[in-house]
């Protein structure tokens, strides 16, 4: 059996003095699509952000990638973790290509492959607006676009879907099938049940910092 | 709009670049960034050009006595508004969810990155500015020469240190103290190239060992930035 690409043990965090997250368990085997569901405030974006090494466990053991999370190097697993939040992590004076491009030369992918993928997610003919002029929708494209470049081992989306026209909503399930069909895993979290179960092979559900 | 299924060369397979051409693709990114925004070009070289415009007008017009302080109250000026260029990297990057974190750059890379392109911003204000300054406080051009060695000095000094402040209060999540942070550790800058000017006019042999400070401090910011730049990512 291949080995998981995450595996929580038990697992808390904590931001400040607030318990986010509860005695956390989660396995994700490779090609492996979570559905993750809940409330306003129930630690969604949390966990995404543990998964992406941005915060550390409080209690418990955690294996991403096969980098632990309390000690291991958190900065090259990020390197292989791709995430796409709430807001648009571009650099909104550069333009869509110079964000790319920018992404490929830090982590040594061919740049070209970069501005394929612009053209793949439908922004061929704007790689040189700057962020700052792009819809919202066309920079959660741009983000999709960098993710699919540099093709991470674990594909983190926060709401996916919002923003995205009917012609772009496509893409979601496009993008999760790159990344699984290289043996990737992906977590999808979304209020949007419906969609994200279509794409999921199993749904979770995140209660008050519990996971069920 | 359709996405290939497959492309060559997984992330997994690709090499890593070293710490130079990361630290050079954040250099131009920042300055790039600058360039558009014009923040510096636009508000802190004027502002600073008008502080020093304004200082005659606080003190009297009197030649001999701008003379004899210019020089100290310019390094005022470019310390304090200096501190400001610094500060507007951190704030930047937050806005954007610290992308550098999230593609995995090498800590010390982004950090001397940053550094370089405050450092290029600072040295553009501090001639901007202190053309202003020789031309109203009627500095000796004799002096000049010597600014070649101490502008750069303090401009990369200032630039480590406010880089390095600003990953501090971005772990304290409090990067409006920034300020209060790199000014009290950029005063040995400020004792060195008001010294270092002084003594180019005075005796000019005795430059060397405030300009040996100045690299001494730059040195140390250097050596300190880099050996914490992770452990300040990780905690910002």
């Amino acid at each position: 059996m291949a080995e998981p690409l995450v595996l929580l043990r038990d697992v808390s965090v904590r931001i400040g003095a607030t318990t986010i997250l509860r005695r956390l368990d989660l396995s994700i085997a490779p090609g492996e699509v979570i559905g993750l569901f809940g409330g306003n405030g129930t630690g969604k974006t949390t966990l995404l952000r543990l998964l992406a090494a941005q915060l550390v466990p409080a209690a418990g053991t955690g294996v991403v990638l096969g980098v632990d999370l309390t000690g291991g190097d958190r900065v090259d697993l990020r390197r292989r973790v791709g995430m796409v939040g709430h807001t648009p992590a571009l650099y909104a004076e550069l333009t869509l290509a110079e964000n790319i491009t920018f992404a490929a030369t830090v982590t040594g992918t061919d740049p070209r492959r970069g501005l394929d993928a612009l053209g793949a997610v439908g922004l061929g003919q704007v790689i040189d607006r700057r962020a700052s002029r792009c819809s919202f929708g066309m920079q959660r494209r741009a983000e999709f676009a960098r993710e699919l470049m540099l093709r991470p081992a674990l594909l983190l989306l926060d709401e996916p879907h919002s923003a995205l026209d009917a012609a772009s909503t496509d893409l979601v399930g496009q993008l999760v099938d790159a990344v699984t069909g290289d043996g990737g895993g992906a977590v999808l979290v979304s209020h949007d049940r419906e969609r994200i179960e279509k794409l999921s092979s199993r749904t979770v559900e995140l209660v008050g910092g519990l996971l069920r | 709009m359709t996405i290939p299924s497959r492309q060559p060369l997984p992330l997994a397979d690709a090499v890593q670049p070293g710490l130079r051409r990361q630290m050079m693709a954040v250099a131009r990114r920042d300055l790039r960034r600058e360039l558009r925004r014009g923040e510096v070009a636009w508000v802190t070289i004027p502002f600073g050009a008008v502080a020093v415009l304004a200082i005659p007008l606080a003190i009297g017009i009197d030649v001999p006595t701008l003379n004899r302080v210019g020089p100290g109250l310019y390094w005022v000026v470019v310390l304090l508004f200096g501190v400001l260029v610094t500060v507007r990297h951190t704030a930047t990057e937050q806005g954007v969810a610290a992308v550098s974190a999230r593609l995995g750059i090498d800590p010390a890379a982004a950090y001397l990155g940053a550094a370089t392109a405050s450092a290029v911003l600072l040295v553009v204000f501090e001639v901007a500015v202190g053309m202003i300054a020789v031309a109203l406080y009627d500095i000796d051009p004799e002096r000049w020469p010597w600014l070649l060695l101490v502008v750069p000095a303090v401009a990369v000094g200032l630039a480590l240190l406010g880089t390095m402040a600003g990953s501090v209060a971005a772990g304290a999540t409090a990067t409006n103290l920034v300020p209060f942070l790199v000014v009290p550790l950029a005063l040995p800058l400020l004792i060195g190239a008001t010294a270092a000017f002084d003594a180019g006019l005075t005796q000019p042999g005795g430059i060397l060992r405030w300009v040996l400070m100045l690299l001494l401090v730059d040195v140390a910011a250097l050596v300190l930035g880099v050996l914490t730049a992770r452990q300040l990512q990780e905690t910002g």
